[in-house]
């Protein structure tokens, strides 16, 4: 039996599996895609928050400026890029102007760092900035991470930490009878529901949940690195009440992303693109100027998991003890993230159990980014493993020496898009055009696969239809 | 650090060709370098006939193309560095490069940047829908199938009348795919007409002329893709929708250069690297060929081409011969763009397509003291137009060359 089980693996389940792995807890992660990240984690904006934007006294405001401030040292532990490259929400009406007041004395009186700029100095700072924009609120605390390395990274250590992960498995049967049973199979005694967009799903399995999630959809542009210069600090619109409205973010690889819009969605698994992002290449023009729409090689869209309480739902149910709800975790959820895991792991989960931090804990043996070493460290390397010199991916410079490491890593890429989000093949100009193909390869050979068994992303996307002459 | 008189970028059609014009020219001190394990580039995947008709007079496949100009090579000596990549191209003509023995930089006199081209992508003509797996470019599933053996669909439909597509959808249908048929948004081809007849009616393969692809349909794999007609400004034309059921979806709509190596140089760029009538970039020595300059339609005018680049080159090399760039030739009406953009008093081949299908029209090439016109029965998109002016029919220009094309009436 295990102590807890997180019932998905998005950010918060990672982070909160990852929080658990350092106490003597048997712990156990379940997760109905193939992968870590596959939902609203693999899918947003990508930014850290400051802070500023949720209503005072809610769980948002709480959880985004102390998560905020987690995301160095968390991001050092587990060797995930973070970059605190800092943020301007900028008006372009002298009504808009007076919005930002509010926004400035809300960041104030969170102790968020802040500044106003007149529309001179932020041109200054921003050249690309729409020559309507009169006034700026600088948030230089402002960061962005690549999500789903984030989510990676921290299952990855949670699993050497002896954290069991099961992928592939929803769970579709869930009862109480004083511990939980999960599937027929599994027991627990803590259920943590971080199910995202099915949080409400799984909660009613049990009984009537009191929240109700309607996912909204956003859908995003991503340019080319040539477009890098476009802005170095994320550029907010004014708020509205369907969100932060449509952005421009750097990445940390050195993209854009512009979306994204926000609209409800019936479906739950609707993650295709569409006419919305028409809406995306109108409205990001309003506060950026010198955009090369020529210069975008993916779209992309994803769910965020809002719920009818409009606010998250970390607590423990009054009904049935010991099932959490983490829950409801939209905007700024990525940012909330760490301190979310905090608090669910100090105050909601530790107090139900008499243990401790263990003594021996695991760090993972970090990646090796050859983007980011001195000419003599890549040497080095490649003079202990030539496979570090071959490059495979020409658009992102990508070696075959990364692409073995993360296969056969815990938490190891299975297939092509594990792949293309560990180490970045396929993510370049030519997506995957070029270098596909090979990637397929190293995993036929690295994972000892039949090629009819290689998949884009799990089951039902294998890229074989048949072999050569084999129809004939 | 070490120096070459000439590093070549890309060891295919264009590079090897940019290879022997600069051996011919007196350059003894070359080195290719080439990040496939042999040269060749995107010719080793066109196992397809119809290669070097103008040049070797007969009809090659595109390994067997490629052969030809390798034997020449290896004869001459030149030196090659295969499985390796260029990471980067510095101001000063150092070339840093990386393989499996590590990252070395060399110092060149003059470079060739013959790095050919990408396919463009769905997210570039903002192809909506489902995260479907099988859609892909045309040249990754003819990597897929003449490279390692593998089809990547049995019911295929194509976007884009591109040539490499065409050639696909033969090559499909005889591994005993049903290729449905192929979406052009355009009113006519952009492949060439011998592939539409060898490889679409030959094989009764409809060809549906103003229409697209307006969503793709299934999850996680492809099921259907949506497709409508357009009207005459391109627009989908609401109503017209219709489904067609498919496991994959080529994508073969147009190929985009490659010169990102030069990202960090400080060159003119226009639609792609801005070059005078040597091929050479704005910064001195360094010379684009094939498609990494422009996208040709047949791979013995990339041979040709990059020939003239390699003899540029050895010329700069030996004495620093620069082009004078007296005049500049720009593309007028009918034109998407014309090559070389300056030029001197030499020959000067001009480079151009048309950005439409002309009938019964006339290519005008005007300057102050220069005036020809050259009547043709028919300029389309999907071939390249090739123009040779003599040095005498140069000697009277004075200033700005422009070249156009209209209907004869």
């Amino acid at each position: 039996m295990y102590d807890v089980a997180i019932i998905g693996a998005g950010i918060s389940g990672c982070l909160i599996a990852h929080r658990l792995s350092k106490y003597n807890l048997k712990v156990a992660v379940f997760e109905k895609d193939n992968d870590v990240a596959e939902g609203a984690s693999g899918a947003n904006s990508a930014i850290i928050h400051s802070g500023h934007d949720p209503l005072d006294n809610t769980l948002k405001a709480r959880f985004n400026v102390e998560g905020n401030r987690m995301y160095e040292s968390l991001c050092d532990e587990i060797g995930a890029a973070f970059k605190r490259i800092g943020a301007l929400v900028v008006a372009v009406s002298e009504k808009e102007a007076e919005a930002l007041d509010i926004l400035y004395n809300r960041a104030r009186s969170r102790d968020i760092e802040c500044e106003m700029l007149d529309g001179k100095k932020a041109h200054e700072i921003e050249p690309n900035l729409s020559d309507d924009v009169i006034k700026a609120l600088s948030l230089p605390t402002t960061g962005i991470v690549t999500p789903w390395e984030v989510c990676i990274n921290a299952m990855e250590e949670a699993i050497l930490n002896g954290v069991d992960l099961y992928l592939e498995t929803a769970i579709n049967n869930l009862t109480y009878d004083g511990i939980y049973h999960l599937n027929d199979i599994y027991e627990a005694k803590v259920i943590i529901d971080a199910a995202g967009v099915y949080a409400d799903d799984i909660y009613n399995l049990l009984g009537e949940c009191r929240y109700h999630i309607n996912p909204r959809k956003g859908e995003y542009f991503i340019l080319d690195h040539s477009s890098d210069k476009l802005v170095t600090k994320i550029i907010y619109p004014l708020p509205s009440e369907k969100g932060k409205g449509v952005l421009v973010v750097p990445t940390v690889h050195e993209n854009i992303l512009l979306g994204p819009n926000s609209d409800f969605t019936e479906k739950k698994d609707d993650l295709g693109t569409s006419e919305a992002l028409e809406y995306v290449r109108n409205n990001v023009r309003k506060t950026v100027k010198n955009i090369d729409f020529s210069k975008v090689i993916h779209t992309y869209a994803g769910l965020r998991p809002s719920g009818d309480l409009h606010d998250f739902v970390i607590e423990e149910d009054e009904k049935y003890k010991g099932f959490i709800h983490v829950a409801c975790i939209e905007s700024p959820g990525l940012a909330s993230a760490p301190a979310i895991a905090r608090y669910v792991v100090n105050e909601l989960v530790l107090p139900k159990f008499n243990t401790e931090v263990k003594s021996e804990y695991k760090h993972r043996k970090k990646h090796i980014n050859m983007n980011e070493l001195t000419l003599d460290e890549k040497n080095q390397i490649i003079h202990e493993d030539g496979d570090y010199g071959k490059i495979i991916c020409r658009c992102e410079k990508i070696s075959l020496g990364e692409i073995k490491d993360v296969i056969h890593r815990p938490l190891g890429a299975k297939t092509i898009k594990a792949i293309k989000r560990r180490v970045r093949p396929g993510m370049g100009a030519c997506q995957g055009g070029f270098c596909e193909p090979l990637v397929f390869n190293i995993l036929k050979k690295e994972l000892n696969l039949d090629e009819k068994a290689i998949t884009y992303d799990g089951e039902g996307s294998n890229i074989v239809s048949s072999k050569a002459k084999e129809l004939l | 650090m070490r120096e070459r008189e000439l590093v070549i970028i890309g060891a295919g059609a264009a590079g090897m060709a940019a290879a022997l014009g600069a051996y011919d020219n007196g350059i003894r001190d070359i080195l290719l370098i080439e990040k496939e394990a042999e040269a060749g580039g995107i010719l080793n995947q066109c196992i397809h006939n119809g290669f070097g008709l103008h040049t070797f007079k007969e009809e090659l496949s595109g390994p067997g193309y490629a052969e030809r100009y390798y034997t020449k090579i290896e004869d001459k000596g030149i030196d090659f560095l295969f499985n390796t990549q260029v990471i980067r191209i510095g101001e000063d003509k150092t070339v840093e490069y990386v393989n499996e023995n590590g990252y070395d930089r060399i110092r060149a006199k003059a470079i060739v940047l013959s790095t050919g081209s990408k396919e463009r992508t769905g997210a570039s003509i903002n192809l909506l829908g489902d995260r479907a797996v099988g859609v892909y470019t045309a040249g990754a599933a003819q990597k897929y199938l003449n490279m390692h053996g593998i089809l990547v669909g049995k019911r295929v439909f194509i976007l884009g009348s591109g040539d490499i597509g065409l050639i696909m959808a033969r090559r499909m249908t005889l591994e005993g795919a049903k290729v449905l048929g192929v979406a052009e948004i355009m009113p006519y081809s952009n492949g060439l007409a011998r592939n539409i007849k060898q490889c679409l009616e030959d094989f009764d393969i409809p060809l549906y002329l103003s229409h697209t692809i307006t969503r793709v349909n299934g999850r996680p794999h492809l099921k259907s893709v949506t497709m409508s007609k357009v009207d005459e400004n391109l627009k989908v034309i609401k109503g017209t929708e219709q489904e067609i059921e498919c496991d994959v979806l080529l994508l073969s709509i147009g190929l985009r250069s490659d010169i990102s190596l030069l990202d960090d140089i400080d060159i003119k760029k226009k639609r792609g690297a801005i070059v005078d009538n040597h091929y050479m970039t704005s910064k001195e020595g360094i010379f684009v060929a094939g498609n990494a300059l422009h996208i040709h339609d047949l791979v013995d005018y990339v041979s040709q081409e990059a020939y003239d680049a390699g003899k540029y080159a050895a010329m700069y090399i030996k004495d620093h011969a620069i082009a004078l760039n007296k005049h500049h030739a720009s593309a007028g009406n009918g034109l998407g763009y014309v090559i070389p953009e300056t030029f001197g008093d030499e020959d000067v081949t001009f480079s151009f397509r048309v950005n439409r299908v002309f009938k019964q029209c006339v290519i005008r090439i005007t300057g102050d003291g220069l005036n020809k016109e050259i009547r043709k029965l028919s300029l389309i998109p999907s071939e390249m137009e090739r123009i040779t002016l003599k040095k005498e029919i140069l000697k009277d220009l004075k200033g700005d060359l422009r070249i156009e094309v209209s209907e004869w009436k």
